[in-house]
């Protein structure tokens, strides 16, 4: 079990955080302190909870681009229902946050699934529309941080033992889909429809059912997220999470989840998610020009999925030349 | 939300109405239109607040306050239109598109209109001055003081701006540097950039709380950078300690405010600026002063403006927002 978690390639990857951090300790030394390294992961905690539904859905060989406006939306629903209730009880908005973006991953799967539009094109769509609607129900007006109850602030930020609820929801998050994607029939239909569709039809499977589901998860952990992430910032309107969509899908791509599908792992996606963290928090601190840091991340972006690539590619070519040989 | 929204502004309709009906039988007064964006916008209610105490004071002055009901070009074209035919003596406008009102108020003008914009402008042909809220060079200099006002020994400020190519933000910097002479033993330790997102601001600021453990004050003049950074400060339990200042507006500030982690930010006082600009168009629509570039104009208790070569002057230093005047602005923008 432990073995088939961590192999070769999370291995690297974790490597791959691991001297990253210490090239940043010979910059900043605190970094790597205990405490601040508890706070980086918290810190990308939300991303880590986009990439594991993006992955899911990247596995079937879709991609789902509205996860930020589908965080944003959720998120700006639930601050409104927080000004308009105060008094609601935080399981109430959490469910209310999950449900919405239940709702909004099911209208995109919906749309993939029973008029197989390809999924590139309809969450480019749905993209446009959520953030669209959260202007509709804004009326462009932010919900500031003293409209809100100090309960729906407190939670994300709440510590159990030394780590905020924030960074235990990403723990639990891991733990779940780890487990789904491993030991269910759910989770192993997700590698089979991606990996080969017509051998899954073959074996029975629904690919656009699967699909259907794959969304269903990514759009359920996005309003998760929706909320955590306007609690964390103590702030909604329209454009929160802007562009963050483009993290998660580098997030997954880094944690060398296959963008053809059927190849991907939990610890991939959430190694991939940590890398992107690490080098985002540490930026701030070790003195980087602003325009150094976009090409920075870029590049970092670029070495992983060509490393990736590399290694895809060597795989493909064995199996080629056996097959090949009999003939 | 958006029903009450929607309740303020059939409301403002009907006032403005009832005031165009009454207007018509009061002739000898003379009657100034503050035209805004839009009607039921909090920020311009305020405007209008100010419209009035300056009419009160003019004392033979009545204010239409008038708008579209959405923001924009085509609606207000309606309704200067509308005001011309009316024969009102000064339109006072925050327009919606600098050309596209032009036509309508340069038709004004040739009837007579004494013409004015305020807070958002019009192409220079379209009015006979404009008002700004402020000025870069106040700006520059009222975000400095507020970091300084708070710390009389002296002390290390890091600046946490929008994104790296902001003209706006650049400006107020640069204006910033020039007067950091006026303020001894302040230090700008830093310049980082946000980018006007919330995530990416937090990170900045809690990046400059671990590089800097001294640092005593975050400057940040963009809305979005001064709410995140005061959040960060405060979960990380430096409110008192860091104060986050800057532009930001009441309603976003007020919980930063009440937490500690900022004492004071500033940003232009809607009030002031629709009694300013009742009062110039009074001035004007009287001959009392012409709009022509270096002339000064009256602004009763706010004092005069001076017009530069497109003959636009700045009101007055932003309006400095703490403790003492946050509830009473929070609701209004």
């Amino acid at each position: 079990m432990l073995k088939r978690l961590l192999t070769s390639r999370e291995m690297l990857l974790f490597g791959a955080v691991a001297a990253l951090c210490a090239l940043i300790a010979t910059r900043f030394p605190g970094f790597v302190a205990p405490g601040n390294l508890l706070r980086v992961f918290n810190d990308t905690s939300p991303l880590i909870l986009l990439a594991i539904g993006q992955m899911i859905v990247i596995l079937t060989r879709c991609i789902d681009l509205s996860v930020a406006a589908n965080l944003a939306l959720s998120g700006m629903c639930v601050a409104m229902l927080n000004v308009a209730y105060p008094d609601l009880p935080i399981p109430v908005i959490i469910a209310v946050a999950v449900g919405l973006g239940t709702l909004m991953g099911m209208f995109n799967g919906i749309l993939v699934w029973k008029l197989a539009i390809p999924p590139i094109v309809v969450t480019l769509g749905t993209l446009t529309i959520y953030r669209g609607i959260i202007f509709l129900v804004s009326d462009g007006n932010w919900v500031n941080s003293h409209e809100m109850s100090a309960a729906f602030k407190a939670f994300p930020r709440a510590e159990v033992l030394g780590l905020p609820v924030l960074g235990w929801t990403a723990i639990l998050a891991i733990v779940v889909f780890g487990l789904v994607m491993t030991r269910t029939t759910l989770g192993r239909a997700f590698y089979a429809v991606g990996g080969n569709p017509h051998a899954a039809t073959y074996t029975g499977l629904n690919v656009g059912r699967s699909q259907f589901w794959a969304f269903t998860i990514s759009g359920a952990l996005a309003g998760l997220t929706g909320y955590l992430w306007v609690s964390r910032y103590a702030v909604a309107y329209v454009d929160i999470a802007g562009g963050f969509e483009l993290d998660v899908v580098a997030a997954c791509v880094i944690g060398g989840v296959s963008i053809a599908g059927g190849i991907g792992t939990v610890g991939g996606a959430v190694l991939g998610a940590l890398f992107l963290g690490v080098i985002k928090n540490a930026l701030p601190v070790v003195n980087i020009s602003p325009f150094w840091q976009m090409a920075i991340s870029g590049a970092a972006i670029i070495i992983a999925v060509a490393l990736n690539a590399r290694a895809t590619r060597e795989k493909g070519r064995i199996i080629l030349k056996s097959a090949e040989k009999p003939a | 939300m958006k029903r009450r929204t929607f309740t303020t502004l059939v409301a403002g309709l009907g006032l403005t109405a009832s005031l165009m009906g009454t207007s018509a039988m009061a002739q000898d007064n003379m009657r100034i239109a503050l035209v805004v964006k839009a009607l039921g916008i909090g920020f311009f209610e305020a405007a209008a607040e100010g419209a009035e105490e300056a009419a009160a004071e003019l004392g033979d002055t009545e204010i239409i306050y008038t708008g579209p009901t959405d923001t924009t070009a085509e609606g207000q074209i309606e309704v200067i239109n509308s005001l011309i035919a009316q024969n009102v003596d000064a339109i006072a406008i925050s327009a919606n598109d600098p050309d596209a009102v032009a036509p309508a108020l340069e038709r004004a003008m040739q009837r007579g209109i004494t013409v004015i914009s305020w807070d958002s402008g019009v192409a220079e042909s379209g009015r006979e001055m404009h008002l700004n809220p402020s000025s870069n060079e106040l700006i520059g200099n009222m975000i400095i003081k507020l970091a300084a006002d708070n710390l009389p020994d002296g002390g290390q400020v890091a600046i946490l701006s929008a994104s790296a190519t902001a003209t706006n933000q650049n400006i107020w910097i640069e204006e910033m540097n020039k007067v950091m002479g006026d303020y001894p033993g302040i230090e700008v330790v830093a310049t980082v950039y946000g980018d006007d997102l919330a995530d990416k601001s937090y990170r900045e600021a809690q990046g400059l709380m671990q590089s800097y453990p001294d640092l005593d004050a975050i400057i940040a003049p963009t809305s979005v950078g001064i709410v995140a950074a005061a959040q960060a400060v405060e979960d990380a339990g430096k409110a008192g300690e860091i104060n986050v200042t800057g532009l930001g507006l009441p309603s976003e500030m007020a919980g930063a405010i009440e937490s500690g982690a900022s004492r004071s930010f500033a940003i232009w006082n809607p009030i002031d600026l629709g009694y300013s600009a009742v009062m110039i168009a009074h001035a004007l629509a009287t001959d009392e002063a012409t709009a022509q570039p270096g002339a000064s104009i009256p602004m009763g208790r706010m004092g005069e403006v001076t017009l530069d070569e497109t003959t636009s002057g700045a009101m007055a230093d932003p309006f400095v927002y703490d403790s003492s005047n946050i509830d009473e602005f929070k609701s209004i923008f």
